[in-house]
């Protein structure tokens, strides 16, 4: 059957993306202690989704899985992405 | 060993996947819920807001990061062999685990402190979103905080399995999953932390 071959993460990368994630959150924390208004969200939620991206990626591995787990991960977001869009079709234009 | 042992590694992980993939839904719906009421009630949303410590806030950010590292090391440390490694590793996560619930527990206790909770008289009386704001704060830090406590207890479970040697290179999707569920509490963290701590 499909033997998946584990890859084995350096502590190196692993050390690397966490140093990439605190450098993250104090850019997130140091843009939104400035008066941006509503790039201010804008700004937050882009950080968010790249720390949650080096979060999967190397944490979780998902850098290193076949092709079954990220089509998986991807229909996953595209799902929430779905709800979240039709729910703000409904609120933003009532 | 007469019969062959089934192990399928593959699907024990595609099997913890697909329960994240159900957790992702439940948080998002959370999150989609601040949303709609954050457009509904934008002023007493960030009156709220301003009630929430982002020191300590960013605190809990550095620790659970951390600990995400910890986790993540200690399956390349089994991986390895060097599972005493991997044993203190774990021991470093759920020390981070322990530090978050304690910086929440200071939180919630200022946050109990100031007669805000929910169906307390203070946000009984005041304006409606101020309430919602503090319902869907309880609500999702509180699942959140819970999912906490089981990775913690799971993860310290793993430990003992890792000590045993039960766990071991080439045996060790159970603590790879364990790690997953953990990085997923982290996961949901980061973007719980701006939403409530940094945006308002």
């Amino acid at each position: 059957m499909d033997e998946q071959q584990h890859t084995i993460v350096s502590y190196g990368t692993l050390t690397a993306a966490w140093i990439a994630l605190l450098f993250l959150t104090a850019l997130t924390v140091g843009i939104t202690r400035l008066d941006l208004g509503g790039y201010k969200v804008l700004g937050a939620l882009t950080i968010a989704c790249l720390k949650g991206g080096v979060v999967i990626a190397f944490f979780m591995q998902m850098r290193y899985e076949g092709r079954l787990l990220r089509w998986l991960l991807f229909v996953a977001l595209v799902t929430l992405a779905i709800f979240i869009g039709i729910t703000f079709f409904d609120v933003l234009y009532r | 060993m007469t019969h062959p042992v089934h192990k399928d590694d593959f699907g024990a992980k595609l099997g913890m996947w697909l329960f994240l993939f159900t957790e992702l839904l439940l948080f998002g719906g959370l999150f989609l819920l601040y949303a709609a009421y954050l457009h509904r009630y934008p002023r007493e949303f960030a009156a709220a807001g301003k009630e929430l410590d982002w020191m300590l806030g960013t605190a809990n950010t550095v620790i659970l990061l951390t600990s995400s590292l910890c986790a993540a090391m200690s399956v390349t440390a089994v991986q390895r062999g060097d599972n005493r490694r991997a044993l203190g590793l774990l021991g470093g996560t759920i020390l981070c685990a322990a530090g978050f619930l304690a910086i929440k527990y200071v939180e919630w206790g200022a946050k109990f402190g100031h007669g805000i909770y929910p169906g307390s008289e203070r946000l009984r009386g005041g304006a409606p979103g101020e309430s919602v704001f503090f319902s869907l704060y309880f609500m999702t830090t509180g699942i959140h905080g819970l999912h906490v406590l089981i990775g913690g207890g799971l993860l310290a479970w793993i430990a003992t399995r890792v000590r045993a040697g039960r766990v071991a290179a080439g045996n060790h999707v159970l603590l790879e999953n364990g790690a997953l569920y953990w990085h997923l509490v982290d996961l949901v963290w980061i973007f719980i932390f701006p939403l409530y701590y940094l945006v308002l």
